[in-house]
């Protein structure tokens, strides 16, 4: 038996602390690689996280609302294993934060606002964002334990100079997305995708189907992107350390907006082999998760392509920004009604405008185009998704 | 069920899809949609959750009927009558 040291993951290239906000596990619980052993808050809000071998727990180190850097330590685990490498280091949870980057490993996910895991009414979140108050420090008094408009003001009154945390949202937001257009050279490409076909289809099926088991416009779209990228390489996968490293799974980030603002872009793990019911039944868990905080940290780190969607919001295409190290993004933009000619006459039509943005270090222009036209020509036979 | 406990029934509904919703602070006649930011996911997760507590399945094509919180009210009792 050997000790070796459970530490603060790194969620992101631009993270350098997370705060443990709560242990799943006790001491002398045997856990299994894998497991959910606790919740860490980041920029990016709640986060479960897993360990990653078996073992029993020994000591929990950190204590819920400590803020430890990333590498430092948050328990020690008796392992059956010799000792673990990473068990040489001093096991304080004040070792100096890993520098940002450095992890071959790690990946970064969109920017989220600070206390996404915290319940909080857009107003209050806005505010609290404004005043640079932590809403997790505010005492809620909102419905259901929310914080309210009103519990902010009465923070910031209380502690006028609450000062914002060591990585604020904007800040965290500005590192992610300078480094993606300092170092990634975009080119942009649209194709606007007649949907009549994937809309009647859903309009026979959802009937069909138990009203957990409905299926939403979007998981069609889902599907389409994760088979065209599993056929289009190129499109999915990392760029690290000079080089573009394919992923045969495709692992589909997907952008979820938080209320109150800011979006994370978890992964749908293995997109392309799930049936439309089970990725639609993962699409509605991982959303849901992501807006109550739960989500895991093999969900933050592991897209290897993003699908971004802003139509809801009324916008006819998104121009996305490729978040490193990933190569591609695609986006989509709202359903809608458009001429079309069908046999000499015009017509309405739904239809949604795809956009592509792409890495050119790893892909061309044409590559990119038979990309959106393969997602096209998916969306034309809804049935055999 | 009368009017009250639907509308108390819809309000839970909403909070539990939407746990920012403030209810006390909704006004029962203008659009849920201007007043919480609620996309398609959040509207199958209302449907889903008042199809479990009071068993009402609303079709797809009746989702626009749930646009404030008066008209799914009325919607859902109509629908609570025609079940019997």
């Amino acid at each position: 038996m050997s000790l070796s040291e459970f530490q603060m993951p790194s969620l992101g290239a631009d993270m350098d602390e997370g705060k443990l906000v709560e242990w799943l596990v006790e001491p002398g619980d045997a856990v299994k690689r894998g497991d959910l052993i606790a919740v860490v808050e980041t920029t990016k809000a709640g986060v479960e996280v897993e360990v990653w071998e078996d073992g029993v727990i020994a000591e929990l180190v950190a204590r819920p609302g400590d803020v430890v850097p990333v590498g430092g330590v948050l328990a020690l685990l008796e392992t059956p294993n010799p000792a673990h490498p990473v068990g040489a280091k001093p096991a304080v949870a004040t070792a100096p934060a890993a520098p940002a980057g450095a992890a071959p490993t790690q990946a970064v996910g969109p920017p989220a606002p600070a206390g996404g895991g915290v319940k909080a009414s857009p107003r209050a979140r806005k505010l609290a964002r404004e005043l640079g108050v932590d809403l997790a420090s505010v005492p809620p008094t909102g419905p259901q334990g929310s914080v309210s408009y009103a519990d902010v003001e009465r923070a910031a009154e209380r502690a006028p100079t609450a000062g914002k945390g060591p990585q604020t949202l904007r800040e965290t937001i500005a590192a992610a997305m300078a480094r993606s257009k300092r170092e990634i050279p975009h080119y942009y490409l649209g194709l606007d995708v007649e949907l009549t076909r994937a809309l009647a289809w859903l309009e026979e099926e959802n009937p069909m189907r138990r009203v957990a088991e409905r299926l939403l416009p979007a998981v069609l779209l889902l599907k389409a992107v994760a088979i065209a990228a599993a056929e289009a390489p190129d499109m999915n996968g990392v760029f690290r350390d000079g080089a573009f490293r394919r992923s045969d799974a495709v692992h589909l980030g997907v952008a979820v907006s938080l209320r109150g603002g800011g979006l994370v872009a978890p992964a749908l793990h293995d997109a392309h082999r799930l049936a439309l019911g089970e990725l639609m039944q993962a699409f509605r868990d991982v959303v849901n998760r992501t807006r109550q905080g739960r989500l895991r940290a093999s969900e933050l780190t592991a897209p290897t392509l993003t699908v971004t969607s802003l139509g809801e919001q009324g916008v006819d295409r998104v121009y996305g920004v490729i978040h490193p190290p990933q190569v591609a993004i695609v986006g989509c933009g709202r359903i809608q009604h458009v001429p079309r000619v069908v046999d000499g006459a015009v017509v309405a039509a739904p239809a949604v405008s795809l956009t592509l943005a792409a890495d050119h270090r790893v892909s061309d222009g044409l590559g990119g185009a038979k990309f959106l036209q393969r997602i096209a020509a998916l969306l034309q036979t809804p049935e055999a998704l | 069920m009368n009017q009250s406990e639907i509308q108390q029934a819809f309000l839970e509904a909403l909070v539990s899809v939407a746990p920012d919703a403030e209810p006390d602070a909704l006004d029962r006649d203008e659009p849920l949609r201007e007043q919480m930011d609620l996309d398609s996911m959040d509207l199958l997760n209302l449907v889903i959750r008042l199809n479990e507590v009071l068993g009402v399945e609303v079709p797809e094509r009746d989702y626009p009927r749930l646009d404030s919180v008066a008209n799914a009210v009325a919607y859902l009792e109509a629908a609570l009558q025609a079940k019997g």
